[in-house]
């Protein structure tokens, strides 16, 4: 506010109190950065800290270039070509050696397992029957004797391409691409590409909920910021009382009332519209239904205290000067309630990518969004290096929005009152 | 890049520190199980007299999931000592070093368990099945094996299945004709896999996926299917508890073993050992399998039970006749690729 001040301020004004006014300033700036500094602190280390750590997992690869280091150094210059020479053998059998006895080589069949499906056997297999360093000159006869896959590219290249330090493997995998034998970035196989079906189903469910959201919490907000206090602050009770419900309470009334045995299908047989009990849970429906139930609140608060702060006065001038219901509605009421409309669907929006209990418990199999396989494959299969790379993709797919959405209403300052 | 390193390294470094800080002060042993009617159970024949007998001790529960217990280990804040896991954490986490070594000396000696539920990390607590659930009292016509779960025009109505493909695909391939023990070498190959998801094609429509164990025996409950897959035990519960007319079909059945486990580092490994001690004494096994209708690990607490009760467990020789172990090797090796798979083919 002062800053704009002083810039606008007379330019022929005295430059020695032109600069007692910046010094003034920078005191204040950094008293007020003072303030916020433990809070500064608290995002850094819980939030910033691990955000960073998580994107760093996933283009972190350690696994094969600690258990197999003399391997990974023995295939640094490796064309890919061919199977590599004996040295390559020689060092991986001491490594796979060296592995076993420190009890590492699942570690590093783990992570090879991912590029190569079945490395587990092999590895495993090969530790388990290599019973002593073979004699210098016949390390490639002893392993391809042990399991023929070791006389294959394809497992070396494995190798190779897990070598780290970096690695960009998860990330790919997370928008269904993988590098071939000869390291070009293709399509993944058909039946294992469905990370970008899931971010478009993500986003196409989360559009929906937002635009139901939209529907519903607009005329809502509209009552609750026209009738008169009392009758208002009772209806805002309805609002806010499931607002302040457990989430995991709501989603399981839905199942109790959608159910095929269920509240709704009961009226309806009853009353005879159907003799078959309609499917409105575990499907598409019933995520539709619970997520937009669950996040109205979210719409009708913003829309609400935007409401709030239009005067009646501009729609009864509009009336006055011959327009329509419609035209000043459209005219003179919606542009003000942009505001709230742009923060209720960013804040819904945001916060229905993010889902995860409610489409688990509602929907069918093919109903699962991102957050679903994300806490799939960081608890069960430990596979964190894709859970960060469909969290980075997720993390990057919401920065765009958010700055899509701060450049659609920018200059449109919400003040919260009179915008004259 | 490098920097990048040693910001997270440092802050890692930070956290951790501020962890161990508050982690350092001694704490009683703490026992994590899987909550719900089993951990009642437990605590009545395992916790409670064993605080009883001397040591102070607390209960969690959890639900799984090895990540949990990577980060709890790794990041040096371990509030936890012993713990149930199931078969596949036990494998990954042996793997990764989450577990310190089951020092059986300590606990009766390996030949007091059964040989499949001895492990270098950790110990047999239970056998369990996934078993076919049906409401007695709606299917007059009781289902006898997986073949029946996918027959709808005999028996119509919803079916109950596991999301995901573990357990899917076997019972898939089971109903198709596949005998129990041939389950895993078929799944291994490309065409068994095409077999399986052919013949889950054919009731695609009629399943309601669930996701946690409580659900099946509510999805019976409701009506909403007609044969699921569940636990055996919630069956019983379900029986015992709730007064319910549930059945089930052991033929077929997939059994797997949960193990105890100590996390690495524990600061309360004897009062662990003593622990693991207690609840690896047939006569208090028996007690459990009194209580809910589990299978346990030593030899000799089947010999502590009456008849009607071995009858319904999962270990009593009738009922492992035509049942299969979930293969461990099989699932780390896959997992990834057939859960991708799985979705693949569900969202068709």
């Amino acid at each position: 506010m002062t800053a704009a001040f002083v810039a606008g301020a007379d330019a022929s004004s005295e430059v020695p109190l032109k600069r007692r006014l910046k010094r003034a300033e920078r005191t204040r700036r950094l008293k007020a950065l003072a303030l916020i500094l433990p809070l500064l602190l608290f995002l850094l280390f819980t939030f910033l800290g691990p955000i960073a750590g998580m994107l760093w997992r996933s283009v972190d690869d350690w696994e094969v270039r600690q258990v197999l280091p003399h391997t990974v150094a023995a295939l640094a210059d490796w064309d890919g070509k061919d199977v590599p020479g004996e040295p390559a053998f020689a060092a991986l059998a001491g490594d796979i050696r060296t592995a076993r006895d420190a009890g590492t080589v699942a570690i590093a069949s783990k992570r090879l397992n991912y590029a190569l499906n079945g490395f587990r056997t092999i590895m495993a297999g090969t530790a388990r029957n290599l019973k002593t360093l073979p004699e210098p000159g016949t390390a490639k006869d002893t392993l391809i004797g042990i399991n023929p896959a070791w006389g294959e590219r394809a497992t070396w290249a494995a190798i190779k391409g897990a070598s780290g330090p970096l690695t960009s493997f998860y990330l790919l995998g997370a928008l269904d691409l993988t590098r071939n034998v000869d390291g070009a970035i293709v399509a993944a196989p058909e039946e294992q590409a469905i990370y970008r079906d899931v971010f478009g189903r993500t986003f196409t469910i989360s559009f929906g909920v937002t635009a139901l959201c939209l529907i519903l919490g607009f005329p809502v907000a509209y009552m609750l910021a026209t009738l008169p206090t009392g009758q208002s602050n009772l209806l805002m009770i309805f609002v806010l009382l499931p607002f302040w419900t457990s989430l995991l309470v709501r989603t399981c009334a839905w199942i109790v009332v959608l159910q095929s045995e269920g509240i709704v299908n009961d009226s309806l047989r009853w009353i005879g519209l159907i003799d078959e009990p309609l499917r409105l849970i575990y499907n598409r429906f019933g995520v539709y239904v619970a997520m937009t139930h669950v996040l109205l609140p979210f719409m009708i608060l913003p829309l609400y205290s935007s409401m709030r702060s239009i005067s009646p006065a501009y729609m009864r001038a509009a009336a006055s000067l011959g327009a329509s219901p419609v035209t000043a509605f459209l005219r003179i009421y919606l542009p003000q309630t942009v505001p709230g409309i742009g923060a209720g669907s960013l804040l819904v929006f945001i916060l229905a990518i993010g889902y995860y209990i409610t489409p688990a418990l509602v929907g069918g199999a093919a109903d699962q969004m991102i957050s679903y396989f994300i806490a799939f494959y960081t608890t069960e299969t430990v596979n964190w290096g894709l859970a960060s790379a469909l969290g980075a993709v997720l993390l990057l797919a919401t920065l765009l929005l958010a700055v899509v959405y701060g450049k659609l209403v920018h200059g449109q300052q919400v003040t919260g009152g009179m915008k004259n | 890049m490098s920097k990048l390193k040693v910001a997270v390294g440092f802050l890692a470094t930070f956290t951790a520190g501020v962890a161990l800080a508050t982690a350092a002060q001694a704490r009683d042993l703490t026992v994590v199980s899987w909550g719900g009617a089993y951990q009642e159970a437990q605590k009545k024949v395992y916790f409670e007299p064993f605080k009883k007998a001397g040591t102070p001790m607390n209960d969690e529960s959890w639900d799984g999931g090895i990540g949990v217990l990577r980060a709890k280990v790794q990041g040096g804040a371990a509030t936890w000592d012993v713990v149930q896991v199931e078969s596949e954490e036990l494998a990954v986490g042996c793997e990764e070093g989450l577990f310190e070594t089951m020092e059986f000396s300590k606990i009766g000696g390996e030949q007091a368990y059964l040989p499949q539920t001895v492990d270098a990390c950790g110990v047999g607590a239970i056998v369990y099945d996934f078993v076919l659930g049906y409401d007695k009292d709606k299917l007059k016509d009781a289902p006898k094996s997986w073949a029946d779960f996918f027959d709808t025009t005999k028996y119509p109505g919803k079916r109950g299945l596991r999301q995901g493909a573990k357990t899917t695909l076997e019972i898939a391939l089971m109903a198709d004709g596949v005998a129990p023990k041939d389950v895993y070498k078929v799944l291994g190959t490309e065409e068994g896999l095409e077999r399986a998801f052919k013949k889950l094609d054919t009731i695609k429509n009629d399943i309601v996926w669930w996701k946690a164990g409580a659900q099946p025996p509510q999805l019976l409950a409701s009506g909403e299917v007609a044969m699921t897959s569940v636990y055996n035990g919630r069956i019983d519960a379900a029986n015992k508890a709730e007064k319910k007319n549930f059945g089930m079909v052991w033929n077929g059945a997939l059994y797997t073993i949960d193990s105890w486990v100590i996390l690495k580092g524990s600061p309360n490994k004897e009062a662990a050992y003593k622990f693991l001690d207690f609840v690896g004494k047939a006569e208090n096994q028996a007690k459990l399998s009194e209580n809910i209708a589990y299978g346990t690990s030593n030899k000799d607490a089947p010999s502590k039970l009456a008849p009607a009760v071995l009858k319904d467990l999962p270990t009593a020789p009738d009922n492992m006749k035509n049942a299969v172990e979930i293969s461990v090797p099989f699932w780390l090796e896959n997992i990834d690729r057939l859960t991708e798979r799985f979705n693949k083919w569900a969202a068709k």
